[in-house]
């Protein structure tokens, strides 16, 4: 297998808050196309780490690349390279399903006609296509979550970030919502997910454990099953977040 | 009758442990009190009144010093010529001009009759028959003392209602019901809808997004600027033509005014959204800091000159006081911009230092 390239490389990324420090010399490099895990506990800084990567923050000190482009001087060009999906989701209660598709691939600069079709075809997988003319408040919170996240990648991005994506929804909707995330990678989507629900972790390629702002772990699910010599990856955290 | 008891122990935590309802429960009835009472009244404070004294002589001065000596009137400003005073009145420098004609004293005393004009700024009736009337009976009651006279008649007081012939109210309440409204709609619908998009998580995405801040903020805004302006636009031809209300002035000065006021508002709107931190903090801010003082302080029905010089400080803080300046100015008095650059560079000051904050806040919260 040819050797996939970088498409986000952090190198001692610091975040401070006055004195507290949420992210504290985060070292790690996510390659094209795979589906990274960012796990730790509430408030072990992952969102914090998120947001720096989107641009929604400025980290405090530290390299960052995304995308190919540098976090502190090109961010306008990072911004139409990745998509993002937060932890409310994201979409506007008061207006149609298709009218957030709409919103959304107009202001990535999608031209109308492509909107027109992509949607229709996004909306007749999702099987949303009968709900495209309901108000979004009306549908289930499962369907909410898989519309915000197909919304999230309309554009065609490099890279979607997730922040904690499945919270709330039953086992059966979060495996669903899963498998729109193996789609996205099937097209070549690399997938960069926070979540606390260390079952989710089996589903990444790799991941990284966040334990007070530092990381702790960075491997796939398997190689620190291994190291540690437990089953499951909630065992793997119970060990590192002692 | 215990499972009352804990319920209602219960209630009194949540009313003591919000700040919200405490101010609400304490702080308010002693605001509005104090408010209501300094500001509600229709009684003249130090009113400035220029002089037209065409005659000079003792007795005129008597009675000058005599309106001075009293609480209700200054008499500080004299002026020479008719053009003068119309000049000053217009000027809102005086709201009454008193003139008395030439050889006044003599013809007080040879003819038993002498004449004083009062000519009061009629933009506010209730004031200017106020001022009317007392400036009548003091002149009546001084003329007597002086010269011993029960015959009232010797001194005619001819009042003279300038801007406002009929004394209508509604010349009143128009500039004011237009500044509310404009402030209405833009400050507070921006706020709300900011602060909304904050709560909601979908301000996140829209910075993620290509759009640049300024793109996210002239989005929000342009909707509600356009609204407004209609909206101002339908007032002044509501008030033209239902009201008849006059227009002395140009139309378009008092629409460039009108998104000169709108745009100050929006700014306003805003940076309270930037500090609100929910939609309902947003609301409560614009309301209890925009609607209530904008009623009550911005001389909308109640004229900042009478308040206490103490408030008189705060209402001159208030963008929309000088808005209802500039409108009555320019509706009532003709005046052209010569007459209202200062009060419009007081609003365009206003909007320079809200946008100026707003940005500072944007920018901190980014960090």
């Amino acid at each position: 297998m040819a050797e996939a390239s970088k498409i986000i490389e952090v190198d001692n990324l610091v975040k401070r808050f006055g004195s507290f420090v949420a992210n504290d010399h985060l070292c790690f490099d996510v390659y094209q196309g795979e589906i990274f895990g960012f796990l730790g506990a509430n408030g072990a800084g992952k969102t914090t780490a998120i947001k720096i990567l989107c641009g929604l923050t400025s980290p405090t000190s530290g390299t960052i690349r995304v995308a190919g482009f540098d976090a502190y001087t090109q961010s306008e060009q990072i911004k139409k390279n990745i998509g993002y999906m937060s932890q409310k989701f994201s979409l506007y209660e008061d207006l149609t399903v298709y009218e957030n598709i709409r919103f959304y691939g107009g202001i990535y600069g999608i031209p109308m006609k492509e909107i027109k079709s992509r949607s229709e075809e996004l909306l007749r997988r999702l099987g949303l296509y009968e709900e495209r003319n309901s108000l979004l408040a009306k549908l289930p919170l499962g369907w909410k979550q898989k519309l915000a996240f197909s919304v999230a990648i309309f554009h065609n991005p490099k890279i979607v970030f997730l922040d904690e994506p499945t919270g709330g929804v039953d086992p059966i909707t979060r495996r669903q919502f899963w498998e729109l995330i193996y789609e996205a990678t099937e097209r070549g989507i690399t997938v960069f997910v926070t979540t606390h629900y260390m079952d989710e972790a089996e589903y990444c390629d790799r991941v990284t454990i966040m334990v007070d702002g530092k990381i702790e772990a960075l491997d796939t699910p398997g190689n620190l099953k291994n190291t540690y010599g437990v089953k499951s990856m909630d065992d793997v955290f119970l060990k590192l977040a002692r | 009758m215990k499972r009352l008891r804990s319920f209602l122990s219960k209630e009194f935590m949540h009313i003591f442990r919000d700040k919200r309802s405490m101010l609400i429960l304490f702080g308010m009835p002693v605001v509005q009190l104090l408010l209501f009472g300094y500001v509600i009244t229709n009684e003249i404070k130090n009113a400035n009144v220029a002089i037209y004294d065409k005659s000079k002589d003792a007795a005129t001065k008597r009675i000058t010093n005599a309106l001075d000596a009293s609480d209700f009137f200054v008499c500080r400003s004299y002026v020479h010529s008719d053009k003068e005073v119309f000049d000053v009145l217009r000027s809102g420098k005086v709201k009454m001009v008193v003139v008395f004609e030439p050889n006044f004293e003599r013809n007080l005393v040879a003819k038993k009759r002498a004449y004083v004009q009062v000519i009061a700024d009629a933009t506010e009736p209730n004031i200017a028959s106020s001022s009317v009337n007392y400036t009548s009976s003091m002149i009546g009651t001084l003329v007597n003392s002086m010269y011993g006279q029960d015959d009232v008649k010797g001194v005619v007081v001819q009042p003279r209602m300038v801007f406002n012939e009929k004394q209508e109210n509604v010349y009143m309440f128009v500039p004011g019901t237009m500044a509310l409204i404009l402030m209405l709609i833009s400050a507070m619908m921006t706020s709300i809808t900011i602060a909304r998009e904050k709560e909601r998580g979908t301000m996140e995405i829209l910075l993620v997004s290509p759009l640049n801040p300024s793109q996210i903020i002239l989005g929000k805004v342009l909707p509600y600027f356009l609204l407004s302006f209609f909206n101002a636009i339908v007032i002044l031809l509501i008030s033209r033509f239902v009201f008849g209300l006059p227009m002395l002035g140009s139309y378009i000065l008092l629409l460039a005014e009108s998104m000169l006021f709108i745009l100050m508002a929006l700014s306003l709107g805003i940076f309270i959204s930037t500090a609100a931190k929910s939609e309902q903090q947003a609301m409560f801010l614009s309301m209890f800091a925009l609607m209530l003082p904008t009623m009550l302080l911005s001389g909308f029905i109640y004229p900042v000159e009478n308040m206490p010089s103490w408030l008189q400080v705060v209402c001159n803080i208030m963008p929309p006081t000088w808005f209802i300046i500039i409108v009555k100015s320019i509706m009532l008095k003709g005046s052209s911009f010569a007459e209202v650059w200062k009060e419009t560079l007081v609003i365009a000051a206003f909007t320079v230092l809200f946008i100026a904050m707003s940005i500072k806040k944007f920018k901190i919260r980014l960090e």
